[in-house]
């Protein structure tokens, strides 16, 4: 059937659903393999020892265990340490980071063995035999304490400040000193969990004979993972063939190569079994990476009636006892994004990476960004204090106009488009802003128990990773393309292969939507493949809000040669000039004679049995690209909080969320939105629920789901939401992403609706989370313990 | 080991299993029933949910033994053929999934707790839902395709009881 519908642009309902919701997901743990053996890590209950001895014996005599490994066993195994890509400045000074740590435990979680068994319970079951003999050292987590290097943790480095990475600034420095309002705020931000409700795990199979080898990961980068893992085990990448299947969840934390990976991978080569590892969720929460960990220092330069001038940020970023795959590297993400959507005029970012005996931190929803918009939103608010002006008056007046000089941002790099305060406006009405701060005020006069505020945040993101020269020039070792490849199969049904790996962000049925538009099929003509590097072969994978404004991007191209490849043999087979052709209703039509057409389905069925192809012609009806974006796209908006404080108890309810977000052309709203209540859920958890604790001792006290509060259902609110539409310049279907926006916009609006509440009992400062217990104290502590 | 026989999925279905084998293994493993899902092994995330003799349970709080002589319903058995199970279907209509893993246990939660409550208010939704954990979607069109699929099932306009 020749379809007609507009496609892009439509709620189209998901492919991808039948399967997960019947029960039939591929998810990594639901497979298993004839001869199969299971994996187990050993991580001592040390924090940061010296280890003297691993005695495995016991371990090794428990029932099914087929070998217990230490670093020792594997130093051949290994022909480089695990990789990390982003090095980005010339003297950084990088740990190295073994699968298994050879002498020194440096964080709870750092793993000194792995057993093989032929059942998972008796592969942990023996983990728990393996007695490690260490002398604790004293453990560092706190960021500036670390940074005294008192405690130094790889001593071969000499310093736990392993990074120093300026932006240089721009503009007129000296209002930082000379500005008629000089504001200067401290904010912390603690490390969060990302709790995918997946945990990770691994496959690993092949033949030891020919050498080759593939992995089937919960992950998000098959084809980054089969480059760093052919970096670390040495299997070629020509015999490295990696597979992500369903998978449940990622928020970046799946967006690393991993040290279960690699040992999967060299114990299955060198055990000729396949290996299977599932991690457990306490596993998960020392063992996959942190996010946030962060302390800033800002200074903000203004005038008395509101024009901010300068915005200046120094921060230091907890890295971790080890980098992982870009750790250095997610602070500069936010580097170019301090500015927020403000014209200010002078600009100053600078962070220092530190050490400390804690999980590795990288990349969590945002990566960077949220660090960085909720410092800035924070600030703004300090300012509107300050000066005594309403914040929503105080951003009105700052935002950057939108114009092309404007764009050309001090911070150095140009923003594709962008025009702020339509979106502004309409959060605005949505969150009916006046008639909250009447009621605010109402409530105020009355003393009432229960204070409103009400929380604004306007926000830029700096996504679509990414244009490969800047990410050179940013010496990041990869690039930031994307690939796709259309094949029309003779039955009229069109294979896609994406380079994107999606993980929940529906690409399958998104995808399909453009392609349908494209060739006059229905989305369910179309079959979207990836996250397998034998069947996708090029691609760059999901994140950092990439994949509909680059992988997209490729399959639209592609799209492009496989309509000019069909034209002219639609042309050839119709006998006219290809300029005689049109394309309608789904069918290229020879003009002012619509009847004689050739629809797709036909011309794929030509190009397949090659009959009578035009002279010189290679037979199928098939493209590729493989797409370098210009730039990168830069989405915004404004989400508005309205809180209901319990001065009483500190207690924080959310009344009202109102999101407005462009993200430029969508090719499905239904999924856009549900991107954006995701992300807005995660980023209410950050700023009320969840926070990651160490103890003095460098334990994680917040070990598990029941200490660490990932929201329920009955904490998250419903969101109102809405969007304007600035197509982005940076690709042809004019869109930017939507992945991280909920998560870089929410903190800083719920944040600054607690203080809003509150601020008239002379509270000016809440950390995040701002839970009950922290707000009932900064009431407290404003009245001066009266309360 | 210990003989257990269970009614799963209205099949009887009998193995010798170690004492310390939890449901959720039991029928993932010993029976190949993979659609229920682990996430936590706290029973905090809710992802094993399903339903012993009717009412929801997290499947990796029970012992295999347990169960004996009990009847269990998993995911597998929601739906009848190629016709979704008005809950999966209403999940579908309304983008209640992302990454789908969390939706097995979500689906199994709902269609116990809706015939407890075939009437809900969202606010009886939220508070039905509070042990099973979801982290992409933000719970709202979960606990709207909960009050669509309670309005389908009943016949009546969803929009009396939104």
């Amino acid at each position: 059937m020749v379809a007609t519908e507009q496609y892009v642009g439509s709620p189209v309902l998901r492919k991808e659903d039948a399967k997960l919701l019947t029960g039939q997901g591929n998810f990594v743990d639901n497979q298993s393999m004839a001869g199969m053996v299971w994996m187990a890590l050993v991580r001592p209950p040390h924090v940061h020892a010296t280890i003297q001895s691993i005695d495995t014996a016991a371990a090794a005599s428990m029932p099914g265990v087929v070998g217990v490994y230490t670093a020792a066993d594997l130093e051949t195994a290994f022909p480089a340490a695990l990789p990390m890509v982003w090095p980005i400045t010339e003297d950084i000074k990088i740990p190295t980071h073994w699968p298994l740590t050879k002498d020194k435990i440096r964080f709870a979680g750092d793993a000194v063995a792995v057993v093989v068994a032929e059942t998972r319970e008796q592969a942990e079951d023996a983990a728990e035999m393996v007695t490690v003999s260490a002398s604790d050292l004293p453990a560092v987590t706190d960021l500036e304490e670390a940074a005294t290097d008192e405690v130094v943790i790889h001593e071969d480095l000499g310093t736990n400040v392993v990074v120093h990475w300026s932006h240089g600034g721009g503009g007129d420095q000296s209002v930082f000193d000379s500005a008629p309002v000089i504001v200067q705020e401290r904010f912390t931000q603690p490390r969060l969990i990302p709790n995918a409700i997946e945990p990770r795990g691994c496959l690993a199979y092949g033949s030891p004979a020919a050498g080759e080898f593939t992995l089937v990961s919960a992950t998000q980068i098959p084809h980054i993972c089969r480059v760093g893992l052919s970096i670390a085990t040495g299997v070629p990448q020509s015999k490295l063939r990696i597979i992500a299947p369903d998978v449940g969840g990622g928020f970046g934390s799946k967006l690393n190569v991993y040290a279960e990976e690699a040992l999967a991978l060299a114990l299955t080569r060198s055990i000729g079994r396949p290996v299977k590892w599932i991690e457990t969720r306490p596993e998960n929460y020392v063992a996959t990476i942190h996010g946030r960990g962060v302390l800033h220092d800002c200074t903000l330069a203004g005038t008395e009636d509101g024009e901010i001038q300068g915005m200046k940020f120094v921060e230091l970023a907890d890295m971790g006892a080890y980098f992982q795959l870009l750790t250095p590297g997610i602070p500069e993400l936010g580097g170019w994004v301090y500015m927020g959507p403000y014209d200010t005029k002078a600009y100053w970012y600078e962070f220092k990476g530190i050490i400390t005996n804690a999980t590795p931190t990288d990349a969590y929803r945002g990566a960077g960004r949220p660090e960085a918009t909720f410092v800035i939103e924070r600030l703004v608010d300090a300012y509107a204090r300050r000066i005594g002006m309403d914040p929503a008056d105080v951003r009105r007046k700052n935002f950057l106009p939108p114009s092309a000089e404007a764009f050309a941002s001090v911070m150095g790099l140009s923003i594709d488009s962008a025009n702020y305060e339509p979106t502004f406006d309409r959060a605005l009405e949505l969150a009916e802003y006046d008639q909250m701060r009447k009621e605010q005020q109402a409530r105020r006069d009355r003393g009432d128990t229960k204070q409103l505020g009400i929380g604004l945040s306007s926000y830029i993101e700096m996504c679509g990773l990414a244009p490969s020269e800047i990410l050179g020039a940013l010496r990041y070792v990869a690039g930031g393309w994307d690939a796709a490849e259309i094949e029309c199969r003779p039955d009229g049904k069109v294979v896609v292969r994406t380079g994107t790996s999606p993980h929940g962000q529906g690409h399958e049925t998104s995808w399909s939507q453009i392609v349908a538009d494209g060739l006059g099929v229905t989305p369910d003509d179309v079959e979207v493949l990836h996250g397998d590097t034998s069947v996708s072969r090029l691609g760059m994978d999901t994140y950092g809000s990439r994949s509909a404004s680059v992988g997209a991007e490729a399959v639209a191209r592609a799209l492009e040669k496989v309509r000019a490849k069909a034209r002219t043999i639609a042309a050839h087979e119709l006998e006219v000039a290809e300029d005689d052709l049109e394309w309608t209703d789904g069918a290229f039509r020879v003009s002012g004679a619509p009847d004689k057409a050739r629809t797709i389905p036909e011309l794929a069925a030509s190009a397949w049995h090659a009959h009578a192809l035009p002279a010189d012609m290679e037979p199928m009806l098939e493209g590729t690209a493989v797409w370098d974006p210009p730039n990168f796209t830069w989405p915004g908006g404004t989400h508005i909080c309205v809180v209901e404080v319990d001065t009483e108890t500190g207690k924080t309810d959310i009344m009202r969320y109102v999101a407005v977000d462009d993200c430029g052309n969508v090719i499905n709203p239904m999924i856009v939105e549900g991107q954006v209540q995701g992300g807005v859920a995660q980023g209410v958890a950050e700023a009320l629920y969840e926070e990651a604790l160490y103890d003095e001792s460098g334990n994680l006290m917040s070990s598990s789901m029941t200490q660490y509060l990932v929201p329920t259902a009955v904490e998250i609110p419903s969101i109102t939401q809405d969007r304007t539409v600035t197509p982005s310049t940076t690709n042809s279907l004019g869109v930017k992403g939507i992945g991280e926006a909920g998560t870089i916009a929410s903190p800083p609006a719920v944040v600054n609706a607690v203080i809003d509440a509150v601020s008239h009992l002379g509270v000016s400062h809440i950390d995040k989370p701002a839970s009950p217990e922290r707000v009932w104290r900064a009431i407290r502590d404003a009245q001066g313990g009266a309360a | 080991m210990t003989n257990v026989s269970v009614t799963v999925n209205g099949q009887s279905r009998e193995a010798d299993v170690e004492p310390r084998t939890l449901l959720v293994y039991f029928l993932r493993e010993t029976l190949g029933l993979t659609g229920t899902n682990v996430g936590c092994d706290t029973s905090t995330c809710g992802s094993c949910t399903v339903l012993v003799d009717g009412e929801s349970v997290k499947s990796c709080t029970m012992l295999a033994a347990q169960a004996d002589g009990r009847d269990v319903t998993t995911i597998e058995a929601m739906a009848h053929g190629d016709t979704m199970h008005p809950i999966q279907d209403a999940f579908h209509r309304n983008h209640g999934l992302q990454c789908g893993y969390c939706t097995p246990g979500m689906v199994m939660a709902a269609a116990s707790y809706l015939q407890e409550n075939p009437t809900p208010t969202e606010e009886d939704v939220r508070e039905a839902l509070e042990g099973n954990l979801c982290r992409c979607t933000g719970y709202q069109n979960i606990v709207k395709s909960i009050l669509d699929a309670a309005g389908s099932m009943s016949g009546a306009p969803e929009t009396t009881r939104a």
